[in-house]
C-alpha cells in the first residue's frame, strides 16, 4: 500500500530516491576528498576504505528498507495512534515494519552496493569463492545486527517517547563510525563498539580478516567469523526488550 | 514588531517543551563529535595545515560545526515540513488571511527555536569537545560576540534557502523531494562533512561563494579567528548580503505564489 502511494507523487519518488542515493554518497564522496589530499587513513588505502564503507552502507541500506520506519513509533506512542497497531489482526512489528515502507530507501543500498563492488574489486585480496561467501554472509548478518539496533531504539520509544534521535547516535553514528577504518579511533572506543554494542561486526572484523590486516585489539582470529551468531544473539536480545517495551505500552491520556 | 517578538518567544518555548527531545539531540550530537573529531585527527596528521587550518582549529571546526548543527538547521529545522503541510491542505489561506506577514511572522518563530537550539544543544556538545580535545577558542569576549552576530546571520541565511524550498510546494504539492535535495545541498555547501577550504582548487572557491558556506564556514571561520578587520567586515557583509538577496526572493516568490493559490472549498 504505501509503495503504491509513494508512486502517486512521481516526480518527488524520484527526486527522494536520488537524493537518498546522493545522501548515502556524500559520505563518499567526503571520503574521496580527503584522498585527493592524501595516501592513506589511519594506514588504510582508498580501496581498503571503500571496502569497509561498501560492507557497511549495503547492510544499513537494507535495515533501513525494512525497520528504518520504526523510528516512527515514537511518534505513535505520542500521538496515541499506536492503539490501531495493537487492535489490528497482524503482528505489532510487521505493521511497524511496513509503516510507511519506502521503496526510495533502496537508493542508499544500491550506491553502497557500488561502492563495495569497486572496494572488492580494486582492492588487494585473492578472491576465491570461500571469500566471496563470507563477504556475502557478512553484509547479511550486518544487516541482522542494524535491524536489532534499530528494533532496540523503537522499544526505547515506549520509555522516552519523545527522544527518538538517541537511536540515531547508534544507527546514523554507526554506520558513520564503520565507514572509517578502526586504527582511526581511540581504543576505548573500539572496545565499546565491540564488546558493548557489537557494531564491529557489521564490517571491521570481517573485512579486516579479508584484507589479511590484524584488529586493533588483538583479539583471536575465529572472533571475526562470529558475525553471524552475533546477530542471532543479538536479534533475540532486542526481541525480548521490544516485548518489555510492548508490554509496559500505556496508551495517551491515561 | 511587537507581534514579532510575541511570535520569536513562542518559537522559544514551544522547542523549550521537549526537553528529552533536546537531551537526546546533545547526545547525538556529542557522539558525532567524537566520531568525526577522530577522522579529522587521522586526516590532519597525514597532512598537517590541510586547508589552511592547524590541527587544533580542524577540530575546533567539528564541535563548532555539531554545536550549531541545530540552531542553524543544518539538517533542516522542520518548519518548512509544517509550512508545506499548510499548503497542502489549505491552512495557509487562514495565514495569509493574518494582519501579519507571512514571510516575517515564520522568520521570528524560526529565529526564537533557533536561540534555543543554540543555548540547549549547543552549549554541552562544545563544553564537551573542548574538554576532550585541545581546541582553539578565543578568550576575547568581543570575538564571541562577533561570532554570535555571524551565528544570527546564518540563521537568517538557513531560514531564507527553506522557505524558498517550503513555498515549491505551491507547485508542487508533494515538496519532500526538494526539500531532501536542499538539505543535501546544504550538508555538502555548508562545510559539514569538509571544511569547504579543504575542497580542491577552484570547486573550494565556487563552494565559498554560495549562500551555504554562509551557513556554517563563515560563523567557524569568525569564531576561529581566519578573519581580522576589514576581512570580517567583508565576511559579516558576505552572509548579509545573501541574507537580503535571499529574503527579497522569498518574498517575490510568495507574492507569486499568493496570486495563485487556490484553496479547495473556495
Amino acid at each position: 500500500m504505501w509503495v503504491r502511494s509513494t508512486m502517486t507523487y512521481r516526480a518527488s519518488f524520484v527526486l527522494m530516491t536520488i537524493g537518498n542515493c546522493v545522501a548515502g554518497g556524500l559520505d563518499f564522496l567526503a571520503i574521496l576528498l580527503m584522498f585527493s589530499h592524501i595516501d592513506a587513513l589511519g594506514g588504510f588505502t582508498l580501496p581498503e576504505v571503500a571496502l569497509l564503507y561498501g560492507a557497511t552502507c549495503t547492510s544499513f541500506g537494507l535495515a533501513d528498507l525494512i525497520l528504518g520506519n520504526a523510528e516512527r513509533v515514537g511518534q505513535r506512542v505520542r500521538d496515541g495512534t499506536f492503539d490501531t497497531l495493537l487492535v489490528r489482526p497482524v503482528p505489532v512489528l510487521a505493521q511497524v515494519a511496513a509503516d510507511r515502507f519506502a521503496l526510495r530507501r533502496l537508493g542508499r543500498t544500491s550506491q553502497g552496493l557500488v561502492v563495495l563492488g569497486w572496494g572488492a574489486a580494486s582492492a588487494d585480496v585473492a578472491w576465491t569463492p570461500l571469500k566471496a561467501l563470507f563477504l556475502l554472509v557478512t553484509v547479511v548478518a550486518g544487516t541482522a545486527i542494524f535491524c536489532a539496533v534499530f528494533l532496540a531504539g523503537a522499544a526505547f520509544q515506549f520509555w522516552a517517547a519523545d527522544a527518538s534521535e538517541v537511536a540515531n547516535s547508534f544507527t546514523y553514528g554507526g554506520v558513520t563510525l564503520l565507514q572509517y577504518p578502526p586504527t582511526v579511533f581511540a581504543q576505548d572506543l573500539v572496545r565499546g563498539v565491540t564488546f558493548v554494542v557489537p557494531l564491529a561486526f557489521v564490517n571491521w572484523l570481517p573485512v579486516l580478516r579479508l584484507l589479511g590486516r590484524d584488529d586493533p585489539l588483538h583479539l583471536p582470529g575465529w572472533v571475526s567469523l562470529c558475525g553471524p551468531l552475533v546477530a542471532v544473539l543479538l536479534l533475540m536480545l532486542t526481541g525480548l526488550v521490544w516485548r518489555a517495551g510492548l508490554r509496559s505500552y500505556r496508551s495517551t491520556g491515561s | 514588531m511587537r507581534l514579532y517578538a510575541a511570535v520569536a518567544v513562542s518559537g522559544f518555548r514551544r522547542h523549550a517543551t521537549y526537553r528529552m527531545a533536546t537531551a537526546a539531540g546533545v547526545f547525538t550530537n556529542t557522539v558525532f563529535g567524537f566520531i568525526l573529531a577522530y577522522t579529522f585527527i587521522a586526516l590532519w596528521d597525514e597532512r598537517p595545515h590541510l586547508g589552511g587550518y592547524d590541527r587544533g582549529q580542524a577540530l575546533t571546526f567539528v564541535w563548532v560545526g555539531q554545536a550549531l548543527l541545530a540552531a542553524v538547521s543544518l539538517l533542516g529545522g522542520g518548519f518548512e515540513q509544517e509550512l508545506q503541510t499548510r499548503i497542502r491542505n489549505g491552512d495557509i489561506a487562514i495565514d495569509l488571511y493574518r494582519p501579519a506577514d507571512l514571510q516575517l511572522w515564520w522568520l521570528s518563530a524560526d529565529l526564537g527555536r533557533a536561540a534555543f537550539q543554540l543555548l540547549g544543544r549547543g552549549v554541552v556538545p562544545l563544553t564537551a569537545g573542548a574538554l576532550c580535545f585541545e581546541l582553539t577558542l578565543p578568550g576575547d569576549p568581543l570575538r564571541w560576540l562577533l561570532f554570535l552576530c555571524a551565528v544570527t546571520l546564518a540563521v537568517v541565511v538557513g531560514f531564507a534557502l527553506r522557505f524558498l524550498l517550503a513555498l515549491c510546494a505551491f507547485w508542487l504539492l508533494d515538496g519532500d523531494g526538494v526539500i531532501m535535495i536542499g538539505q543535501l545541498l546544504c550538508v555538502f555547501f555548508s562545510g559539514t562533512l569538509l571544511p569547504l577550504t579543504v575542497f580542491p582548487g577552484a570547486f573550494a572557491d565556487v563552494a565559498q561563494a554560495l549562500p551555504w558556506s554562509a551557513v556554517l564556514q563563515v560563523p567557524v571561520d569568525v569564531l576561529i579567528g581566519r578573519y581580522a578587520g576589514a576581512g570580517l567586515a567583508g565576511a559579516l557583509g558576505f552572509q548579509a548580503g545573501w541574507a537580503a538577496v535571499l529574503l527579497a526572493l522569498g518574498r517575490l516568490t510568495q507574492a507569486r505564489a499568493t496570486r495563485k493559490a487556490v484553496v479547495q472549498g473556495g
